[in-house]
């Protein structure tokens, strides 16, 4: 018979960090739900396709780096950040576009910064955005929304394989199509065009996308009643974005710039309030900065889409935003009980 | 002729903006001059002052002097990694390994310890100790005062009896501290087989 | 009536898990056989002992005296012999033992004289200050801070809120609930000699609203007095001292400040239930109420325990379940501390020892890598960012560490508890703490050693400069001594500096080493030197000559050569005398004293030669004269010499050593023999006795029982024997 000798506390709270990243699996299923729904098949064969390469890839880098395989696996961060990056792929992409996206964001953005906790950015995003800036054409292809017209249809499972492993569809022509930011951008200022374009006029912003990002807000609204997250940055990030668009939209020009509801319902509004803006490695950390850092989410997602070079910035922004965190964390610090103000800043050297 | 008057104001510009932004960092520079420690004062207060000499300088004040003026900062084998690493910190330079021709890191601190009975009274250790740590007088058996010893090594050289040996600092539960977890994979904690359970 | 009560920050709650025991009535502790009093039993210095082994002491009688302001005195809990004042295992995690005074109990408890004071008023507060920190009386919740430091109050603070702190917030532990049910009355008895103490506006008690039992109590014990029984949400850790006057006053205590700082007072219950029966009763702090409970305790509930006593008669008397049971922890699951040894004994701080089992308490999961969640800083009390504390200590970062506050931590364990990548953080704070700590204590003593060092310095350097002095004005009396006979071809050098150190460094080390025969010694000493540098003094101007191309060549060098004939056969008879002096006690000592410390003296008189002559060599390769050849010989020869009865003395020590080995060995072989002798015995009279019942009950093998009594006869007569054989060699 032996004791145990350990530090106090003896009791612990159930869960670890697994089940944390289960419990953000399972908030995205409604989204995956809607967009397949919306554009056929391919989100779920990139969500397969990116699962399984970051799982290859992080078991290794883990054999490189010496590390026990299974006790990282178990994690779930490799699937997760798969899974953030398929979401945010188009899924008419060629599976290649999700393999090199999914490697890069294991190996070179998380793995080479010092694995899970250590690195600075957001693993799906810089994968992201390294495809967004290599192979443009490729990340800017979107399906048309199925029903968008009479007779816009998904995808089958089929077409929808031919499309990721060949990348044409037989007996289908013409398959691209834009997105609801990217034919306001095209459009702004064109009222004519605004008004009647069906791509713009769901029925509360941009058809389709518009129940893309309800999926995602209910998934997130998950998160927060299950405590995964907390509710600062999502609000933060989605209250700079409403009151942005709305003076913007209200007191300034409406034809040139969209809708609150627009803005909130379109593109990635959503995917990255609630599931990429709060991963929490790259995030601030106190509850004041986290305030601080989801509005600057919001703001740049809001500045880009408005007055920069691409239609939507969720992954811009929040890379931004990451390396503004740690400098926002040493100007939130709580304030210590007994102390009468917070600390700023490191450390003077004495 | 044409190229002089066309950039005559762009010349004219910089220089006055060299002067302006010149004389604001001259006054800088006397106005928020930062009143430290003179440098050998600074690192001497890093070196933990046991004045044993092995650096190869007579004490450790020396040595600092000898840093100020250049010389490598891995030659203080009692302040071992932890001294380095707070000196290259101050010298804003690379942190290297303790080298190992001056001696090797001691796991423990040391103290001297005379073996009373076999002391001769010699002296010898009283006049090498440089803390004044050890007591004792001609023909007398010869102490060392535990609380002053640095552990610096020098009396044990000049005993002709070798009758003083370097022992560990005994842990006391004030001096004790907590370890260090063991890190990501491992479990915390230990198991420790029950004694005294009738 | 309501009060406003104020929130914490963070917090959480972990499940309860009080209704084990909190059911059962307090049962008394059966009386331990021994009790083992720890000098050191709460923060502060230890007590002094003040009674001997064999002294019979009286329960409640003081055995150890407080040695400061912030140290108490222990009582002996029980009557009885003192048996030991020795190490003894304690509670502590670094597991080292420590002083611990041991009572064999007589079992009569028989009480010291009591002085009860219940008129407390009609006495100076002093007076009862004085009383409760003789009882040795110590905050009996957390870290035992002495109470009399806290109830003695300077005259210059007023107080605003007396506190009693009965929140009792971690799980599992009940000792303070049962005490309120059952001796409400007791309790608040004891708080209102506190209040009398420390006179303030208004007095509070603060209860979790998860102890409505206690609640009920407290209120009707307090009826008609002007005290506020005060119910607070339950959450952990209200309790803690600063969150409680916090929660209940809205008053923070500054960082590294103490509550009455901010005129507030806060007591434990256990501890106004102690002042009670110090003052009205006269009785010491020397039992306490204490929770034993966990599933691997059959009979969970609250104890009345003797202080001293052992961790594992409490265990064994509440029907511990020993094979369930996988980790023991004094005090709370948030806040205990693991015990390494059951034989530890109960202290002042003792509210709870847990016995869980592992299905209770699972053994925690393999620290996976911080992801920043923050759920650390959610459940932080004092609004920390235990997450950045963290990194900052794996890193070794500790200044960092400290300016995040890490000294403000109260380590209450709620980070660790719902950390999701299970990380010991508490187990990294204390390490950082510790080692910030250590590193103060360090440069504290490197400036000690700084001023040590330089004193002696300057000291040396004094001494120098006063030697330097002498000796100018020694050369000038000798040059005015020398001009006056006018008899010097030679110019007067001010100091012969090369020939100096030799005369000044060999009647240092001769006159340590032969104290005999000073005068003869010293003069032949002085004749060698003064030769010695007349003789370098003319080689210097046989140089300077040469150097010149002077006429005067020759007479220099013939001068030179006498001066050296004459200096070495100065310095040959001042040796020969010195080893003569030497010699004479040698040859003395040998036959008195034992033969190791003549070779111990030898050994040192030879090292000290071979050092002599090494320095000497050292000098004459510095000034490039003198026979250097030889002198290397000479050094090499008394080297070997040193290290050879160096290497004697090593082995005569050796050979003592196994000489007293070899006695105590020859001294096993008798207690073996008598060993044998008395085992035989036993053996003999135990098949006597089978052999007895044998024939009176007429049943069983008689001849075979017969047989083993003559073989055991027999062994027993060889034994005998044989020891006999050996007592007389």
């Amino acid at each position: 018979m032996a004791l145990l000798n350990v530090t106090s506390p003896h009791l612990h709270k159930p869960g670890n960090t697994g089940a944390f990243m289960r419990q953000v699996i399972y908030a995205t299923v409604p989204g995956i739900a809607v967009l397949t729904h919306f554009f056929g098949w391919g989100t779920l064969i990139n969500t397969v396709l990116a699962v399984l390469t970051a799982l290859a890839c992080e078991a290794a880098i883990l054999k490189i780096r010496q590390k026990p395989i299974a006790f990282y696996l178990n994690d779930y961060s490799a699937v997760v950040t798969a899974l953030l990056l398929a979401l945010a792929i188009p899924p008419s992409s060629p599976w290649w576009l999700t393999v090199v996206g999914t490697s890069f964001a294991i190996v070179v953005a998380k793995h080479l910064y010092g694995g899970l906790g250590m690195n600075p950015f957001n693993p799906a995003m810089i994968g992201y955005v390294l495809l967004l800036i290599s192979f443009p054409k490729e990340m800017t292809t979107w399906l048309p929304a199925s029903g968008v017209t009479a007779s816009t249809e998904a995808l089958n499972l089929l077409q929808s394989l031919q499309l990721v492993f060949t990348g044409q569809i037989s007996g289908v022509d013409a398959f691209s199509g834009a997105t609801p930011l990217d034919t306001f951008r095209t459009y702004a200022g064109q009222p004519e065009v605004l008004d009647t374009n069906a791509v713009l006029h769901g029925l509360m912003a941009g058809y389709g996308w518009e129940w893309v990002n309800v999926a995602f807000l209910l998934g997130g609204i998950y998160l927060i009643w299950r405590r995964i997250i907390t509710w600062h940055i999502p609000v933060a990030m989605l209250a700079a974005i409403f009151f942005l668009s709305g003076f913007f939209n209200t007191a300034v020009d409406a034809d040139n710039y969209g809708s609150i509801l627009f803005h909130l319902l379109s593109g990635g509004t959503m995917l990255g309030a609630f599931f990429i803006a709060t991963d929490p490695v790259t995030a601030a950390t106190s509850a004041k900065g986290k305030l601080v850092y989801g509005a600057g989410i919001g703001i740049l997602v809001y500045v880009i889409r408005s007055w920069g070079g691409y239609p939507d910035a969720v992954a811009f922004s929040v890379l931004l935003m990451n390396l503004a965190a740690p400098t926002i964390d040493y100007y939130t610090q709580p304030r210590t009980y007994g102390h009468s103000k917070p600390n700023k800043g490191l450390a003077k050297r004495s | 002729m044409d190229v002089l008057t066309n950039n005559l104001g762009a010349v004219t510009a910089l220089v006055a903006m060299a002067l302006v932004f010149g004389a604001l960092l001259g006054f800088a520079a006397v106005k928020f001059k930062v009143e430290g420690n003179p440098i050998v004062e600074q690192i001497d207060a890093l070196l933990p002052q046991t004045q044993c000499g092995q650096c190869g300088h007579p004490g450790c004040r020396p040595y600092a002097e000898g840093m100020a003026a250049g010389e490598e900062i891995n030659k203080c084998v009692p302040g071992g990694e932890d001294t380095i690493r707070a000196l290259a910190d101050l010298l804003g330079r690379e942190f290297v390994p303790l080298d190992e021709e001056y001696g090797q890191e001691k796991e423990h601190k040391m103290v001297a310890y005379i073996r009373e009975d076999e002391c001769i009274g010699c002296t010898k250790c009283i006049q090498a100790c440089p803390m004044d740590a050890i007591l004792g007088a001609a023909k007398q058996m010869h102490t060392v005062i535990v609380d002053e010893c640095t552990g610096c090594d020098l009396c044990v050289e000049p005993c002709p009896v070798s009758c003083i040996d370097m022992v560990p600092v005994k842990v006391t539960p004030q001096s004790w501290i907590w370890q260090p977890p063991q890190g990501i994979g491992a479990r915390p904690g230990n198991l420790i087989p029950v004694r005294n359970l009738a | 009536m309501s009060r406003r009560i104020w929130d914490i920050p963070g917090g959480i709650h972990p499940p309860e898990n009080k209704a084990q025991s909190a059911g059962v009535s307090i049962r008394q502790a059966t009386l331990p056989e021994r009790v083992y009093i720890p000098l050191q039993q709460h923060i502060g210095a230890p007590a002094k002992p003040i009674v001997n082994v064999g002294d019979r002491v009286l329960k409640g009688q003081k055995i150890g005296e407080a040695t400061g302001f912030v140290s108490l005195p222990v009582h002996a809990s029980t009557s009885g012999v003192v048996e030991a004042i020795g190490l003894h295992p304690v509670q502590h995690p670094s597991q080292i033992d420590s002083v611990c005074i041991t009572i064999k109990s007589d079992g009569e408890e028989r009480w010291i004289e009591r002085h009860p004071i219940p008129d407390y008023r009609a006495h100076s507060k002093k007076e009862i200050l004085d009383r409760i920190r003789d009882a040795g009386i110590a905050g009996m919740g957390g870290a035992g801070f002495p109470s009399v430091v806290k109830l003695g109050v300077k005259s210059d603070t007023k107080i605003e809120q007396l506190i009693l702190n009965a929140v009792e917030c971690e799980p599992y532990i009940t000792a303070d609930d049962r005490l309120m049910q059952e001796r409400a009355d007791q309790i608040v008895a004891g708080l209102e000699i506190m209040a009398w103490l420390v006179e303030p506006k208004e007095i509070l008690i603060g209860i979790e609203d998860n102890k409505p039992h206690a609640i009920n109590a407290m209120r009707k014990a307090c009826e008609g007095k002007p005290i506020d029984v005060v119910v607070v949400p339950t959450k952990y850790p209200s309790g803690g001292e600063k969150q409680l006057i916090h929660l209940l006053t809205g008053k923070e205590v500054r960082s590294g400040g103490l509550p009455a700082d901010v005129g507030v007072v806060c007591q434990n219950t256990g501890t106004a239930y102690a002042v009670k029966r110090a003052v009205l009763d006269g009785e010491p702090l020397i039992s306490r109420i204490t929770t034993l409970t966990g599933d691997a305790v059959t009979h969970k509930g609250n104890y009345e325990v003797l202080l001293g006593t052992p961790v594992a008669d409490l265990l064994l008397q509440a029907g511990l379940q020993r094979d369930r049971m996988h980790r023991l922890v004094m005090g709370g699951p948030m806040m205990g501390f693991s015990i390494h040894d059951p034989s530890v004994p109960v202290v002042k701080t003792t509210n709870c020892l847990l016995a869980p089992t592992e299905k209770e308490f699972p053994d925690p999961a393999p620290e996976q890598p911080c992801i920043r969640c923050g759920s650390c800083a959610n459940a932080c009390p004092v609004n920390l960012l235990p997450q950045q504390l963290y990194w900052f200590a794996k890193a070794k970062e500790f200044d960092k560490a400290a300016h995040f506050n890490l000294f403000d931590c109260i380590e209450c364990g709620a980070c660790a508890y719902v950390c999701p990548s299970s990380i010991p953080l508490v187990q990294y704070y204390r390490f950082a703490k510790g080692s910030i700590r250590t590193a103060e204590q360090e440069a504290r003593k490197s400036d000690h050693a700084r001023t040590r060092f330089e004193a002696r310095k300057a000291r040396h350097e004094k001494e120098e400069q006063e030697k330097e002095l002498k000796r100018q004005e020694r050369a000038k009396a000798a040059a005015a001594k020398q001009a006056t006979k006018k008899e010097a071809p030679v110019k007067p050098a001010p100091v012969a500096a090369d020939a100096a150190p030799t005369a000044v460094a060999m009647p240092a080390t001769s006159a340590t080493d032969t104290a005999g025969e000073p005068d003869e010694l010293t003069k032949l000493q002085t004749a060698a030197a003064s030769t010695m540098k007349r003789y370098k003094d003319a080689q210097k101007a046989l140089e300077t000559a040469e150097k010149a191309g002077s006429d005067h060549i020759d007479a220099l060098r013939k001068k030179v050569e006498q001066l050296k004939a004459k200096a070495d056969a100065a310095k040959d008879a001042f040796i020969a005398a010195k080893n003569a002096a030497k010699a004479e006690p040698e040859a003395h000592k040998p036959a008195h004293d034992d033969p190791l410390a003549a070779l111990k003296q030898a050994s040192a008189d030879d090292f000290n030669a071979y050092k002599a002559a090494e320095e000497a060599l050292q000098q004459a390769e510095a000034s490039g004269s003198g026979d250097l050849e030889s002198l290397r010989t000479q050094v090499a020869q008394l080297k070997a010499k040193s290290d050879a009865s160096k290497a004697a003395m090593k082995e005569a020590r050796a050979k003592e050593k196994e000489e007293i080995q070899a006695r105590n060995a020859a001294a096993d072989p008798v207690k073996q023999a008598k060993m044998e002798v008395a085992k035989t015995q036993v053996l003999l009279k135990k098949a006597r006795k089978a052999l007895e019942a044998a024939q009176a009950s007429g049943e069983g093998d008689i001849a075979a029982l017969t047989q083993a009594v003559q073989d055991a006869e027999a062994a027993n007569t060889q034994a005998e024997a044989h020891l006999k054989q050996l007592e007389g060699a």
